[in-house]
């Protein structure tokens, strides 16, 4: 009998579900049973339970691959990206599901962590600043193949949050810029395109809820599902900003 | 009643909608761009392989320009393209490149001298010359003559969304999101605005502009197997249908991948193949090359997809607990290229399936399987980007069919039609809305909000009915099994039925939470009754076009028939109680084109009924092309098939080594 006809072991989650715009609602952690299938992921499981158990479960997915960072939640007490976690990956076949802390929660595992990136964005003035714009009918400006390269490595960060939710400045101080706002800087840093000198960085992050509020604790690179070098890049940005002053 | 104002509203917040607003924005236009989700987990992001532009910089993209581009643009569409808008928007690719590289892009790059490539299971050694040292390079991908795609490793469309998103937060533009368009407001052929339900509170606004662009992007879950994300449910096309005036074009066209992952449906890019990987069957056999002689496992997207069905119906398929697949082998381009250019991919396989695709052998193979990947069809537009019908509404990036595409897209031309049309389309919406002031109606908007407001307490208010998530998963699997790669008139006819009955049921449902706030099952509730009316679109299309085109395939009309079907399918949903849309048929003039009808260069030989004037077109092509012999290729182009682009888009492009020519 095949993987996927072979009855699979009874799953159990528990869910913490509350909906902070309604008075009456209390949080509580809600329990719901299902069969695994083979090469079962939360994603799978939770639109099961949602179209078989609890049609009103909140929850944010949009690839679905690991890509866009939608989905980031507590499992088992670690913040992981629910659509690359895998259920066998649970021995016992408990799993327990929380929202990220950090953000605002809209309901139940959603939270609305585009609001935070948005604002971390503005923050750090997350775009080029170039004094002259290039004709884009001319051939472009060439860039050293290894600094593209080591630019788009600190651009692949997607905003999922999972480092913000396992910092533990972030959760004490509410206006910190996180490891995501900080591999920012880092990135613009990098980039040939972008003319901002070290100053102009120091009044972005040169404060405790910047640069100087890490504690170096690095939850953030334990916790990067895209596996940034933020230990490195934070630890570079504040000897940059150190030597300023 | 809640009313935002505003000059420029822009319906998705993709590439194509970003770029858009950052035209509209710059322009001193107040722009609001609403997004179901936070506009940098749009689906652009998901887009892997690169984006298709003729750069030239590399040593195997030298030599390529707009004409090839042009070229391979209207072979890939099965002649079904727009041939002026295919030629509008590689003028502006390259232009798209640069200007995405100021905003931060950070494209790969040429690197001087040698370095390895597989090119036909061979390594094979290409030197990149030092002048070109630093300039963006570009990898191959299916169905192009020169390598023209250029790229960030495997996350293109990550770096590209990310990119234009910041340049859009620099402008300030305006971007709401967890907001979704449930009407348009339109009077005697005007469009006013939308319909727009908050997802977190549930509230309901109507937000007013001079003019609308929806770029919504694509409508692939109708399918229940897709690569597509889980929010791309054509929910704007459905608000364009529903107004019942303007008309979708083309919807039958929809494109199947030939190598999303088994069973998730995930997608693996092209670029796998393009940078040397092949197909093998359940003989470790790489099988395309006995179909497909010159072009390989590199033939365009449609040839692939059939062509591997094709090899699996004989057999030769893996059988596995989720039906059969054929292997994907990107571990003979070694470890080094997979962990560097091919890392998602990498990170994808190994997560979902276990296999670390730079094993060597059989090891690293990845189960691959077609599936439902791209809408080509979508709200009908000119060439400005404006709906036929209605004035004011304007649409670009996979949301429209502009139509560069026809029956196929090749790979590469999805995030860079995105990114050209929020360009193209955005200057010319920008003028639109410059250009034409508006007086409303109150009583419309207010009209408009209350028949929305009513049809959700209606649901609410419903307290036994139909299962809105069986309804889905139904339509899901009939369009999988009978509107899918293979189609013929006995199972699309039966599709179209059993669709119908749906739309029907999905009129009655019931949602078991009551509440008007973020309700999940609710917003099932009132999307599938739309996703249905597209499906139907979608179905009833492919059933009366009996002729093959593109990726729209008929077993029982297995010839592309240039006599009788040289156009573009347009429907449309004027009686809301009907479960048919009208279909009407916009012809495609072979006597203005560039390039007329021919073979595509792969795929089947001998599989077209002949227009007569198609024969005449050349003859009259050919005359231009020996009158014009000594003129440049620019003004030979000009003489075949002029056409215009706003702003400095029309101008030659620099490219190295041979500067404007």
């Amino acid at each position: 009998m095949s993987n996927a006809q072979k009855k699979g072991r009874e799953l159990t989650f528990s869910i913490l579900k509350y909906n902070p715009s309604k008075k009456d609602s209390k949080p509580e952690f809600v329990e719901f049973k299902i069969e695994e299938t083979a090469g079962m992921t939360l994603f799978i499981a939770l639109n099961i339970i949602r179209e078989k158990i609890d049609a009103d479960l909140a929850f944010d997915f949009v690839c679905r691959a690991g890509i866009c960072g939608s989905c980031g939640m507590v499992v088992n007490g670690k913040p992981l990206l629910a659509c690359r976690t895998l259920t066998a990956d649970y021995p016992d076949g408990k799993i327990q599901l929380m929202p990220m802390p950090a953000f605002e929660l809209i309901r139940d595992l959603s939270v609305n962590t585009g609001k935070w990136m948005d604002a971390m964005s503005v923050r750090v003035e997350s775009w080029i600043h170039i004094n002259e714009v290039h004709d884009i009918a001319k051939l472009e400006e060439k860039v050293d193949p290894d600094v593209a390269d080591e630019t788009f490595e600190l651009d692949r960060c997607i905003e999922c949050g999972l480092c913000v939710s396992s910092c533990a400045t972030a959760l004490m101080r509410p206006d910190f810029v996180g490891p995501a706002g900080l591999n920012r800087i880092a990135r613009f840093h990098v980039d040939p395109h972008d003319n901002r000198t070290d100053e102009d960085y120091y009044e972005l992050i040169g404060d405790d809820n910047g640069i100087f509020g890490c504690m170096s604790l690095m939850a953030c690179e334990d916790h990067c599902p895209k596996e940034l070098p933020l230990q490195e890049k934070i630890a570079y940005l504040r000897r940059k900003m150190v030597s300023l002053k | 009643m809640k009313v935002v104002y505003c000059d420029a509203l822009i319906i998705g917040g993709g590439l194509a909608g970003l770029r858009a607003s950052v035209a509209t924005q710059s322009e001193g236009l107040k722009t609001i761009v609403l997004s179901l989700v936070p506009v940098k987990r749009s689906h652009s992001a998901a887009a892997q392989g690169g984006m298709q532009a003729s750069v030239g910089n590399a040593k195997m993209s030298q030599g390529d320009n707009e004409d090839i581009h042009f070229m391979d643009t209207v072979k890939g569409s099965d002649w079904g393209c727009d041939q002026k808008v295919a030629r509008m928007f590689v003028n502006t690719a390259p232009k798209a490149i640069r200007e995405l590289a100021n905003w931060g892009v950070p494209w790969t790059r040429v690197r001087k001298g040698d370095h390895e490539a597989v090119i036909d299971t061979k390594k094979t050694t290409i030197t990149e010359d030092d002048n070109a040292h630093g300039l963006i390079t570009s990898r191959d991908f299916g169905g192009t003559k020169k390598w023209r795609t250029c790229y960030t490793a495997d996350a293109t469309g990550h770096t590209m969304l990310f990119g234009v998103a910041n340049e859009a937060l620099k402008h300030e533009v305006d971007i709401r999101d967890r907001q979704e368009v449930l009407s348009l407001i339109h009077k005697d052929k005007r469009c006013y605005g939308a319909i727009v339900r908050d997802l977190i509170t549930g509230e309901l606004s109507a937000y007013v502009a001079k003019g609308t662009c929806i770029a919504t992007g694509g409508y692939g879950r109708l399918y229940k197997t897709t690569t597509n994300a889980v929010i791309c449910e054509g929910t704007g096309q459905a608000a364009v249908l529903e107004t019942g005036v303007a008309t979708l074009g083309n919807m039958e066209a929809v494109q199947f991948h030939p190598t999303p992952i088994v069973p998730s449906g995930i997608l693996l890019t092209e670029g796998c193949r393009g940078d040397g990987g092949v197909l093998r069957d359940i003989d470790g056999h790489r099988f395309m090359p006995d179909y497909e002689p010159e072009k390989k496992d590199l033939a365009s997207r449609d040839v692939v997809s059939r062509r591997m069905m094709e090899h699996i119906r004989k057999g030769k398929g893996v059988s596995s607990p989720f039906g059969d697949h054929l292997w994907l082998d990107i571990s003979i381009l070694g470890r080094e290229h997979v962990s560097k250019n091919l890392r998602d991919v990498q990170e994808i396989s190994e997560t979902f399936n276990g296999i670390d695709p730079a094993d060597e052998g059989p090891a690293g193979w990845m189960p691959v399987r077609p599936a439902q990947h791209y809408s080509m069809g979508g709200i009908r537009t000119k060439e400005t980007g404006e709906s036929q019908q209605l004035s004011g509404l304007f649409s670009c990036g996979e949301a429209a069919c502009w139509d560069m595409h026809g029956f196929n897209r090749l790979g590469g031309n999805s995030v860079s039609e995105a990114v050209v049309s929020g360009m193209i389309v955005g200057k010319y919406f920008t003028d639109y809305c410059l250009e034409n002031e508006m007086t409303i109606d109150t009583k419309l908007v207010h009209e408009a909000l209350e028949e929305q407001t009513r049809y959700i307490d209606e649901i609410l208010s419903r307290a036994e009915g139909e299962d809105v998530f069986d309804i889905k998963k139904r339509m899901q699997e009939i369009m999988d099994e009978q509107v899918g790669i293979f189609r013929n008139g006995n199972d699309l006819q039966a599709a179209v039925d059993e669709l119908q009955e749906l739309l029907v049921k999905s009129r009655k449902v019931s949602v078991k939470s009551k509440i008007k706030s973020a309700n999940p099952e609710l917003e099932e509730a009132y999307r599938v009754p739309k996703m249905l009316k597209l499906s139907l679109c979608v179905a009833y299309g492919a059933l009366l076009r009996t002729e093959s085109r593109g990726a729209h395939y008929r077993e029982d009309y297995l010839k592309r028939d240039d006599a009788n079907w040289l156009n573009r399918t347009l429907t449309s949903w004027s009686n809301a109680d009907a479960t048919l849309p009208e279909v009407s048929y916009e012809e495609i003039d072979i006597m203005t084109m560039e390039l007329p009808p021919a073979f595509r260069g792969y795929g089947a030989k001998g599989m077209i009924i002949e227009n007569e004037l198609s024969v005449k077109r050349q003859v009259e092509v050919d005359e231009i092309k020996e009158k014009m012999k000594d003129k440049d290729r620019f003004a030979l182009q000009d003489s075949l098939m002029s056409y215009d682009l706003p702003l400095n888009y029309k101008d030659k492009n620099e490219r190295y080594g041979v500067g404007y020519e």
